[in-house]
C-alpha cells in the first residue's frame, strides 16, 4: 500500500495532466471533425463507434490499460530488455512488407481481426530504448568516431527499413534522435550540418542558383570586411571564402539533380508544392490549400465547437487524423491553436526538465529521445498544415486520431513517466 | 556534462513556436481571404426565383401565367448511361448533342449538377420520368413559362426572355444574373419590378463533393421568395382578339379607350405574333425570325409609330381655334383663296359644323389663318410667330409633342411643330410665316403623332375637355394598388362649351359626311371623325378616330390602317365594328365584318412603318 502511494506521490503529475488534457482536447476536436448535424449521434449508440470519434475512444480507454501495465513492469526491465525489444520490432519491419496489408497506399500494416497495427510507430520507442542504452555504457562518447557510427547504425537500421515500406514521413522522424544525441554529447556540429544541409537544401529549392551565389558573395564580403585588417590581407582568406562558395554552390547543383533525378515523381510534387501550392490547387496542393482556409477562415476566436464548415465537409482530406490541426484552428481561432502550441512547448520543456532530473544517463537519454520525437512531430505536423512544412503523413502526437499513433505515444510517455517515477532507485553514473 | 544544452533546445523550439504563431496570426487573423474562400467552399447560393405575377384582363379573365417546364441536369460522377441510344432517342436529342454536353459537364464538374437539357414540358417530363430509373445522376428542376390564353394582345404584353449582356451589365441595383429571365418590353418589362417578386435566397452547406449537408446557420440569412404581383388590366381580351381579327391582312393600329377612366380597352399593332412563340425552348429561333421579318411584327405600333393625323386634327383646329375666340360656331369660311381644296362636298352656308362633318380642307386652312393673323401684331412674320405660340401652348395639352405617359417603354413623343421648332427649320427667328406651314391647318406637314395620342383625343372630346392618361394596368397585386397618376384627371384648357359644336360635327361626318355606309352603326350614335394620312412612302393611311355613344360615351377609338387610302374607307368601318362589338357584346353586321376581315391592304404596304 505504502508502495502505492510513492509511486502517486512519485509519478509527474503536470505531465500526466497535459498527457490527459491534449488526449481530451483531441478527442474533442475529433469528434468535431466527424460531426455531422443531419445524422448525429451520442455516446451511447453503438453506431457511434464506427466513427472516428467511438474508435478514439477505444484507443483512449486501451490507452489507459497501457499505461496500467507500464507501471506494473519493474522499471529496470525496459533497460534490460532494450535490445530485444528493438530486434522484435526489427523483426516485425522485416516481416511487414510479407504479411502485411495496404492501408491508405501505405504497405506498412499489420491486421488483427478489425485492429490494425503499424509496427513503424512503435519502432521508434524500441530505438530510443536501446539508443538510450547504448548511451549508459561507461565507455560510450560520442565524440568518438566508432560510439557515433553504431548510434547512427541503431538509428539508421529500422530507418531503412520503413524507407523500405513506402513510410518516408515516419522514416524522417528517426531524425529527431538528433536532439537526444546532441544533449548527450554528439559535437555540435553535426546538429549545424544537418541544419546547415537542410538550409542548403531549401534554398536549393526555393532559389535560382545565381540568387544564392550572389548572397554567398554578399555574405563573405561582409564577413572579410568585418575581419581585422591582417586578417582581411592574407590570400588564404580569399581561397578560404572562394572554396566555401565554390563547395556550396557544388552542394546546390547536386541538390537540384537530386530533386529532378533522384527523387520520385510524387516526392517531388510534394516539395514543389510547399514552394507554390498553387501549383496544383485541385490535386497535391489541394490538402495544403484547404487546410490553409480552414485554419485562416477560424480568425481570433474561431467558429466555435461544431460550427466549422471547412473540417466538418470533408474539405480537408485525413481531417481527423494528420489534418486534426485544421479543425482546432477552424473552431477555436488563433486563440485556440496559441494555446495549443504554448502547452505544447510547455509540454516539451517540461519533459527536458525532468530528463534532466535523472540519475541514470539510460532515463534522461530516453527522456531527450522522446522529447525529440514528439518535438519533430510538432514540428512537421503544424508546419505542414500551414504551408511551412511539406506534406508528410505524421500525427500530431496526442491529438490525432488513430490507435497506433495514440498508443505508440502513450508507451513512449509513459515509459519516461515510470523511469522518472524511480529516479530516486536508480544508480547515478 | 552538457546541462548548457537544454537551454538551446528550449530557445530552438520557443522559435520554432513563435514562428509558427506567426504564420498562423498572419493566417487567421490579418488575412481574411481565408474566410471568404471558406464561405465559397462550403456554403452553396440557392437562387429560388418565385412565381411571376400573372395577369388578367378587365372581367378578371386570365390572359397570361405561368407554366412549369423541367430543366434537366447532369451529374457527372453519378451519371450512368448504359443505352445512349435510348437515352437520345427519349430526349429526342443527337448523339453529338449528348456527347459534347457530357463533355462540357465533365469540364465544368464532376460533382456539381450542369444543365443538361432545358425546358422539357409537363408532356415530356411525364413520359420521361419512369424510364429516368435506367439514367442515374441526372436531376429535374422546375422552372417556369409564360403562357397565354389568347393569341391577341402580344405586342402590348411584350415578352419575357433570358437578359441580354447588355442590360445585365447596365442594371443598377445588381439584381439579375446571368441567364435569368425579364421582362423585354410591353408591361412585361414596364412592371417588372412587380411582376419578377422577390427573389428568395437559401444558404445550404454542402461538403466537398457538393453534397447538401443542412441550412447554413439554421437558415437565419435566408430570404423567403415572394411570388410576382399580378396585374389587373383594362383590356377587354375578347375585345382585342375581335380587333386582331380585324386588323389581319393589315398593317396598322387601333387603340380603344374608356373615356371615363382612361383604361385602354384594347391595343391592336398589326401585324403581330402569337406570344407563345417567345416563350418557349424555341425562343430564339422564332425570335430571329420576327425581329428580321420586313412587317416589324415586334413592333408596338400604338405607342410608338409615327403618323401625320390628317383630317383626325381638324377636330383640334376647331376647338383651338373657339377656345382662342378667333372663330365661333357660327364663322363661315368659303371654299375661295384657299391653295387647298375640298374634295368632298359644295356646300353655300359652309359654317362650323358642316366643315368637320366634310372634313373642309379651305374651312380650316382659313381658320389657321385666322388663329395666327387674328389679335397679333407687326409683320406677318412676328404675327405668325405669336399665333403660333398660342396655338401650339392649347394643342399640347392634347398631348401632341409630349409623352402621355402610357404605362408602356416605347412611348413616343411625337412632333409638335412651335415657334422654336420653325425658328431651327428656318434657321432663324422672323423667317417664316403662315403660308410656310399652313399644312399644318389640316393635319399635315411636320405634325407627328402616334395611335395612342388620337385615341386619346377622341376621349378628350368624348369627356368634353379632359383626360385621364391612358393606361393598360388599372391595379397591381391583390391588394389592387393604383398609381394615383391613372387616376387624376387632366384638363386640356379648353372650355366644355366649345365641344356641342365638334361632336355635333363628328355625329354628322358618320351619318352623313365623310363616313361611308359600311361605317354606321344601325343603332348606335358614333361621333367620328376620318383623316387620310399623307406619307411620303406610298399610298395615304386611313385613319379614323371616334367615340360612342354620342351621350354619356362608353368607349374612344383611333385606327389607323397604312396605305389603305381615305380614312372613311377602312379605318372608320374597322373602328365602327369594334365600337358595335364592345358596346351590344356582339355584331351584327356581319358582311361589314367578314368584307373587313378578308380585305387586305398588304401589297400597298411599304417595309416601314413611319410618316
Amino acid at each position: 500500500m505504502s508502495n502505492q502511494n510513492q509511486l502517486v506521490s512519485k509519478v509527474d503529475w503536470i505531465t500526466v495532466s497535459l498527457y490527459a488534457l491534449f488526449v481530451l482536447a483531441g478527442w474533442m476536436n475529433i469528434y468535431s471533425a466527424v460531426y455531422n448535424p443531419e445524422t448525429h449521434l451520442w455516446i451511447f449508440d453503438a453506431k457511434f463507434y464506427d466513427s472516428n470519434a467511438g474508435k478514439q475512444l477505444i484507443w483512449m480507454g486501451t490507452s489507459l490499460i497501457l499505461i496500467i501495465c507500464i507501471f506494473a513492469i519493474d522499471f529496470r526491465f525496459f533497460e534490460a530488455f532494450a535490445p530485444i525489444i528493438y530486434a522484435s520490432f526489427i523483426g516485425l519491419l522485416v516481416l511487414v512488407p510479407f504479411l502485411g496489408v495496404t492501408i491508405n497506399g501505405s504497405h506498412s500494416w499489420f491486421k488483427f481481426g478489425t485492429i490494425t497495427i503499424q509496427p513503424a510507430e512503435f519502432a521508434k520507442t524500441a530505438t530510443a530504448l536501446l539508443l538510450a542504452k547504448y548511451i549508459n555504457e561507461p565507455q560510450v562518447n560520442l565524440s568518438k568516431w566508432k560510439n557515433q557510427w553504431i548510434a547512427a547504425a541503431i538509428i539508421g537500421l529500422p530507418m531503412i527499413l520503413i524507407i523500405a515500406s513506402n513510410e518516408t514521413g515516419s522514416a524522417l522522424v528517426f531524425a529527431s534522435f538528433l536532439i537526444l544525441l546532441y544533449r548527450e554529447g554528439l559535437p555540435g556540429e553535426y546538429p549545424g550540418l544537418f541544419i546547415g544541409s537542410v538550409t542548403i537544401f531549401v534554398s536549393a529549392l526555393l532559389l535560382s542558383p545565381w540568387t544564392i551565389l550572389a548572397t554567398l558573395i554578399v555574405i563573405a564580403g561582409i564577413i572579410i570586411a568585418l575581419s581585422p585588417i591582417y586578417v582581411q590581407r592574407l590570400k588564404q582568406t580569399y581561397t578560404k571564402a572562394a572554396f566555401f562558395i565554390v563547395g556550396i554552390m557544388f552542394m546546390v547543383f547536386l541538390v537540384d539533380l537530386a530533386v529532378n533525378k533522384v527523387l520520385k515523381e510524387h516526392q517531388r510534387n510534394r516539395i514543389k508544392v510547399l514552394i507554390d501550392p498553387s501549383f496544383d490547387p485541385r490535386g497535391l496542393g489541394y490538402q495544403v490549400t484547404q487546410s490553409k482556409i480552414a485554419i485562416g477562415s477560424g480568425g481570433f476566436w474561431g467558429k466555435g465547437y461544431l460550427q466549422g464548415t471547412q473540417t466538418k465537409f470533408d474539405f480537408v482530406p485525413e481531417q481527423s487524423t494528420d489534418f486534426i490541426f485544421c479543425t482546432i484552428g477552424e473552431e477555436h481561432g488563433f486563440f485556440g491553436v496559441m494555446v495549443v502550441i504554448l502547452l505544447f512547448v510547455a509540454f516539451l520543456w517540461r519533459l527536458m526538465y525532468l530528463a534532466d532530473q535523472q540519475r541514470s544517463r539510460f532515463a534522461r537519454a530516453y527522456g531527450y529521445g522522446v522529447v525529440g520525437i514528439l518535438f519533430f512531430h510538432f514540428l512537421v505536423n503544424i508546419g505542414m498544415t500551414i504551408g511551412l512544412m511539406p506534406i508528410m503523413g505524421i500525427p500530431l502526437p496526442f491529438f490525432s486520431y488513430g490507435g497506433s499513433s495514440l498508443w505508440s505515444f502513450t508507451i513512449l510517455l509513459f515509459i519516461f513517466l515510470k523511469l522518472d517515477s524511480h529516479r530516486s532507485d536508480m544508480l547515478s553514473r | 556534462m552538457f546541462e548548457g544544452r537544454r537551454q538551446i533546445l528550449l530557445l530552438f523550439f520557443i522559435i520554432i513556436g513563435l514562428v509558427f504563431l506567426g504564420k498562423l496570426f498572419f493566417l487567421q487573423v490579418i488575412d481574411d481571404s481565408y474566410e471568404k474562400a471558406a464561405d465559397n467552399n462550403a456554403i452553396r447560393k440557392i437562387i429560388q426565383i418565385p412565381f411571376r405575377g400573372e395577369v388578367y384582363d378587365r372581367h378578371n379573365k386570365l390572359i397570361v401565367y405561368n407554366t412549369p417546364v423541367y430543366d434537366l441536369y447532369i451529374t457527372p460522377r453519378k451519371a450512368h448511361v448504359r443505352d445512349t441510344l435510348q437515352f437520345c432517342q427519349l430526349f429526342g436529342i443527337t448523339r453529338a448533342y449528348f456527347d459534347s454536353t457530357c463533355k462540357q459537364a465533365k469540364i465544368y464538374s464532376r460533382v456539381k449538377p450542369y444543365l443538361f437539357l432545358k425546358h422539357l414540358s409537363k408532356e415530356d417530363f411525364a413520359r420521361v420520368q419512369d424510364a429516368m430509373v435506367d439514367f442515374p445522376g441526372f436531376t429535374f428542376t422546375t422552372t417556369a413559362f409564360r403562357t397565354y390564353q389568347s393569341k391577341a394582345f402580344s405586342n402590348a404584353l411584350g415578352y419575357v426572355a433570358e437578359i441580354n449582356s447588355n442590360s445585365l451589365q447596365t442594371q443598377k441595383d445588381d439584381y439579375y444574373r446571368q441567364g435569368d429571365y425579364v421582362g423585354v418590353s410591353g408591361i412585361e418589362s414596364f412592371y417588372e419590378e412587380d411582376l419578377r417578386g422577390q427573389r428568395g435566397v437559401k444558404y445550404r452547406m454542402v461538403n466537398s463533393n457538393g453534397v447538401e449537408k443542412g441550412d447554413f446557420k439554421e437558415g437565419r440569412l435566408d430570404i423567403q421568395p415572394i411570388a410576382g404581383k399580378n396585374l389587373y388590366t383594362g383590356v377587354d381580351i375578347r375585345l382585342q382578339e375581335y380587333a386582331d381579327s380585324l386588323m389581319q391582312h393589315k398593317v396598322g393600329s387601333v387603340v380603344a379607350i374608356e373615356p371615363a377612366t382612361g383604361e385602354i380597352l384594347t391595343m391592336v399593332s398589326a401585324p403581330s405574333y402569337d406570344p407563345s412563340l417567345l416563350a418557349g425552348r424555341n425562343f430564339s429561333k422564332y425570335y430571329q425570325d420576327l425581329a428580321l421579318d420586313p412587317m416589324k411584327p415586334l413592333l408596338n405600333r400604338p405607342p410608338s409609330a409615327y403618323y401625320r393625323p390628317g383630317s383626325t386634327f381638324k377636330l383640334i383646329q376647331a376647338l383651338v381655334g373657339l377656345q382662342l375666340g378667333i372663330i365661333t360656331p357660327g364663322s363661315v369660311f368659303t371654299h375661295a383663296g384657299a391653295p387647298v381644296k375640298c374634295h368632298s362636298h359644295n356646300t353655300s352656308h359652309n359654317d362650323l359644323h358642316n366643315a368637320i362633318q366634310w372634313s373642309c380642307n379651305p374651312y380650316f386652312y382659313h381658320a389657321f389663318r385666322k388663329i395666327l393673323y387674328e389679335d397679333t401684331q407687326g409683320n406677318t412674320y412676328e404675327r405668325s410667330a405669336q399665333g403660333l405660340q398660342r396655338w401650339s401652348e392649347l394643342v399640347a395639352n392634347f398631348g401632341f409633342g409630349r409623352k402621355l405617359g402610357v404605362d408602356l417603354g416605347n412611348e413616343k413623343k411625337g412632333i409638335l411643330p412651335n415657334v422654336e421648332y420653325y425658328n431651327k427649320v428656318y434657321k432663324g427667328e422672323n423667317t417664316w410665316k403662315f403660308s410656310n406651314i399652313y399644312s399644318l391647318s389640316i393635319g399635315e406637314g411636320e405634325l407627328v403623332v402616334n395611335p395612342l395620342k388620337m385615341a386619346n383625343v377622341a376621349a378628350i372630346i368624348a369627356n368634353r375637355g379632359w383626360y385621364i392618361p391612358p393606361h393598360l394596368v388599372k391595379a397591381i397585386g391583390d391588394n389592387k394598388v393604383v398609381d394615383p397618376f391613372y387616376k387624376t384627371p387632366v384638363s386640356v384648357g379648353i372650355d366644355s362649351k366649345h365641344f356641342g359644336v365638334v361632336i355635333e360635327g363628328m355625329k354628322d361626318a358618320v351619318l352623313h359626311g365623310t363616313v361611308g355606309g359600311d361605317g354606321k352603326i344601325p343603332d348606335i350614335v358614333m361621333c367620328g371623325k376620318t383623316g387620310t394620312s399623307q406619307n411620303a412612302k406610298g399610298e395615304d393611311h386611313s385613319v379614323f378616330i371616334a367615340f360612342a355613344p354620342k351621350d354619356n360615351p362608353k368607349i374612344a377609338i383611333a385606327v389607323f390602317v397604312e396605305n389603305a387610302g381615305f380614312g372613311g374607307f377602312a379605318a372608320a368601318p374597322i373602328a365602327s365594328l369594334i365600337i358595335e362589338k364592345y358596346l351590344k357584346g356582339k355584331v351584327d353586321r356581319k358582311a361589314v365584318e367578314e368584307k373587313f376581315m378578308n380585305k387586305s391592304y398588304l401589297p400597298n404596304v411599304l417595309s416601314v412603318t413611319g410618316p
